[in-house]
């Protein structure tokens, strides 16, 4: 064979490696989405989302309170992280070449990169061990604390993409700079915030570690937030972890309600996304 | 007076950015604090010793050190190829129709939740790997690295959900970096007569330093990856080289005992585990940020929402 021949084979193989890896990856999000819908489906009746878990051998039973906690507790982190996320991607985008702004976003990236168990640890220390008490509150405050810099970096990168002119002709208006941005820069960015503002809140639902000490979890349906309550994830690797057949059953259709709403969320944001991009004419 | 008003609004808005370094150093401060009677006591003796025996007060961190290593290397020697294979496909060989697809897809395998790793990896995983590992032949088992029981909960699956939990990260920031190399290097390359895979190594080649830095960002997810692994790793602080072998994780220890810990020791032991684990990440992460903002500026900053559609707008 001669080297150019070589060189072709050595290409093609490369090529068809890549191709492979593709599927490879492919293999293991269909095999957990085959497992998670057929294990789960069975499961899933109006009982599950509206009843209360019962006690192993009796068949049935749902997780209400963990649906009601799972939501309450992404309600708080959002109460908590959309406004000093987004004020605070305002003052990313609005004065990005400063120092300060750099520090920010190093700030941002090293908080995004801070491993959930450890943002729980936190979340202990300082909202739990003062009270003595694992409370919604601070399982609220660990998923926010995940939520700011996602929101604040969603915020920056779709504020920067606003064109300039929009921004100069509120200027050139008389408008100040806070009016500017706040009357004609970010509504003009809002769809996207919103859009990212949902996958943040879809991340941070999916999220176990950090509510493990914090919200912890409630056998019964509370929705006071100074007491510990019940999450899907918390409740669905309750149940994973447990002995009984029953659990596990339960514990798969807790996990499809899951996918089914991150997985959602995703979806709707692509199309969102698309569809912006399409009435901005790009 | 519109200048004062602007320094208002910069004042203003700068507080709000500020509460994002305020909580990176709260971090820091209130894991060093509330770990102080454990680094205080131990020393760093904490961190060379094997003993972890809660009811005696004994507390070494080296197996959890040594698990939390062992199962990221191992799960980047098994995500890396992948994920660059991925990266290349997408971004220079797939026909244009199915790039957006294909991104989609990848993508997703970052948003399924890691407690559904955990569960998907305990009842279906966790099992397929057992069966792997009983087929093994007995003069392979023999090896180091395979001794020991075959009971699926182990290193080994530990190391393949990390490492397919880590593929969406490297193979996301790897195209991006891939995108920021010139065209003309490859057309340079293809101008000398360089088959596809040369001029594709060429522009690996330009584009190193980010990829490096994308491998690194993998690295990072799976030092602080949780669930999937408590769920899958068997959870025994014991140092073995065996694939085989239940082992522990710094997270997985964290995520366990963390409700038990009964007293001040104890939970100070385990609050300098995420100490520590903060710090190295805090390390790994800076370091690939660098590596990727010089190649690509906008790559990976924020993973999920932007970077789909900064990227469609570019």
């Amino acid at each position: 064979m001669n080297a150019l021949a070589r060189r072709r084979l050595l290409s093609s193989l490369f090529v068809g490696f890549c191709a492979f890896t593709v599927l490879l990856a492919l293999v293991p999000l269909a095999f957990i989405l085959f497992f998670v819908i057929t294990k789960g489906i069975g499961s899933i009746s109006l009982g599950f989302f509206t009843h209360m878990p019962l006690p192993v051998g009796e068949p049935g039973g749902g997780m209400a309170n963990a649906i009601v906690g799972s939501l309450m507790l992404t309600g708080l982190a959002a109460v908590m992280a959309v406004p000093i996320g987004v004020v605070a991607g305002v003052y990313m985008s609005e004065y990005a070449g400063s120092r300060f702004a750099s520090l920010v976003r190093f700030a941002a990236d090293t908080l995004n990169g801070v491993p959930s168990i450890v943002i729980g640890v936190f979340a202990y220390a300082v909202a739990v061990l003062p009270f003595k008490q694992f409370s919604a509150l601070a399982g609220g405050f660990a998923l926010g604390t995940m939520m700011i810099p996602i929101i604040a970096r969603t915020t920056e990168e779709l504020l920067l993409l606003v064109p300039g002119s929009v921004r100069e002709g509120a200027l050139a208006l008389g408008a100040t700079r806070a009016r500017a941005v706040f009357s004609v820069v970010l509504p003009a960015a809002l769809p996207g915030i919103v859009t990212g503002v949902v996958l943040a809140l879809a991340r941070v639902a999916g999220e176990t570690a950090p509510l493990l000490f914090t919200a912890f979890n409630n056998r019964f349906f509370t929705t006071k937030l100074t007491q510990p309550i019940s999450s899907l994830t918390v409740q669905v690797f309750t149940y994973a972890i447990s002995p009984y057949e029953d659990w596990h059953h339960q514990a798969w259709a807790g996990a499809l309600v899951l996918v089914t709403m991150v997985l959602g969320c995703s979806l709707l944001a692509r199309l969102a996304t698309r569809r912006l991009e399409r009435m901005h004419g790009r | 007076m519109n200048k004062s008003r602007d320094w208002g609004f910069r004042l203003g808005t700068g507080a709000f950015a500020l509460v994002l370094v305020l909580i990176v150093c709260a971090i820091g401060i209130v894991l060093v604090r509330d770990s102080w009677l454990s680094i205080e006591k131990f020393g760093f003796t904490f961190w060379r010793t094997e003993i972890w025996d809660p009811v005696s007060g004994e507390f070494g961190a080296l197996p959890f050190i040594w698990g939390t290593l062992y199962s990221s290397i191992l799960a980047l020697a098994i995500a890396t190829p992948v994920a660059l294979g991925i990266a290349i496909f997408i971004s220079e060989l797939c026909p244009a129709m199915l790039r957006q697809p294909l991104v989609f897809l990848t993508e997703l395998l970052a948003a399924v939740p890691s407690i559904v790793y955990g569960l998907w990896g305990i009842f279906v995983m966790v099992p397929a790997v057992r069966w792997l590992e009983t087929s093994l032949p007995d003069p392979v088992r023999q090896l180091p690295f395979f001794s020991g029981p075959p009971l699926g909960l182990g290193m080994l699956s530990a190391a393949l959900i990390l490492a397919i939990m880590v593929i969406p990260f490297t193979s996301s920031v790897s195209r991006e970096v891939l995108k920021a190399v010139p065209l003309a290097q490859r057309e340079a390359a293809y101008a000398l007569g360089a088959t596809r895979f040369e001029a594709i190594r060429a522009a690996l080649h330009y584009g190193r330093t980010g990829i490096v830095g994308a491998i690194m960002l993998g690295f990072g997810r799976a030092l602080g990856e949780t669930m999937a692994v408590t769920m899958v790793i068997g959870n025994n602080p014991k140092i073995s080289l065996s694939l085989f072998a239940p082992q522990y994780t710094m997270a997985a220890v964290i995520a366990n005992e963390f409700t038990e810990a009964a007293d001040a020791l104890y939970l100070g032991a385990l609050i300098e585990i995420g100490l520590v684990l903060f710090v190295i990440t805090l390390i790994v992460n800076s370091l690939s940020r660098l590596l990727i903002w010089s190649m690509a500026p906008r790559a990976g900053a924020t993973f999920e929402p932007p970077a789909a559609s900064a990227e469609a707008a570019a």
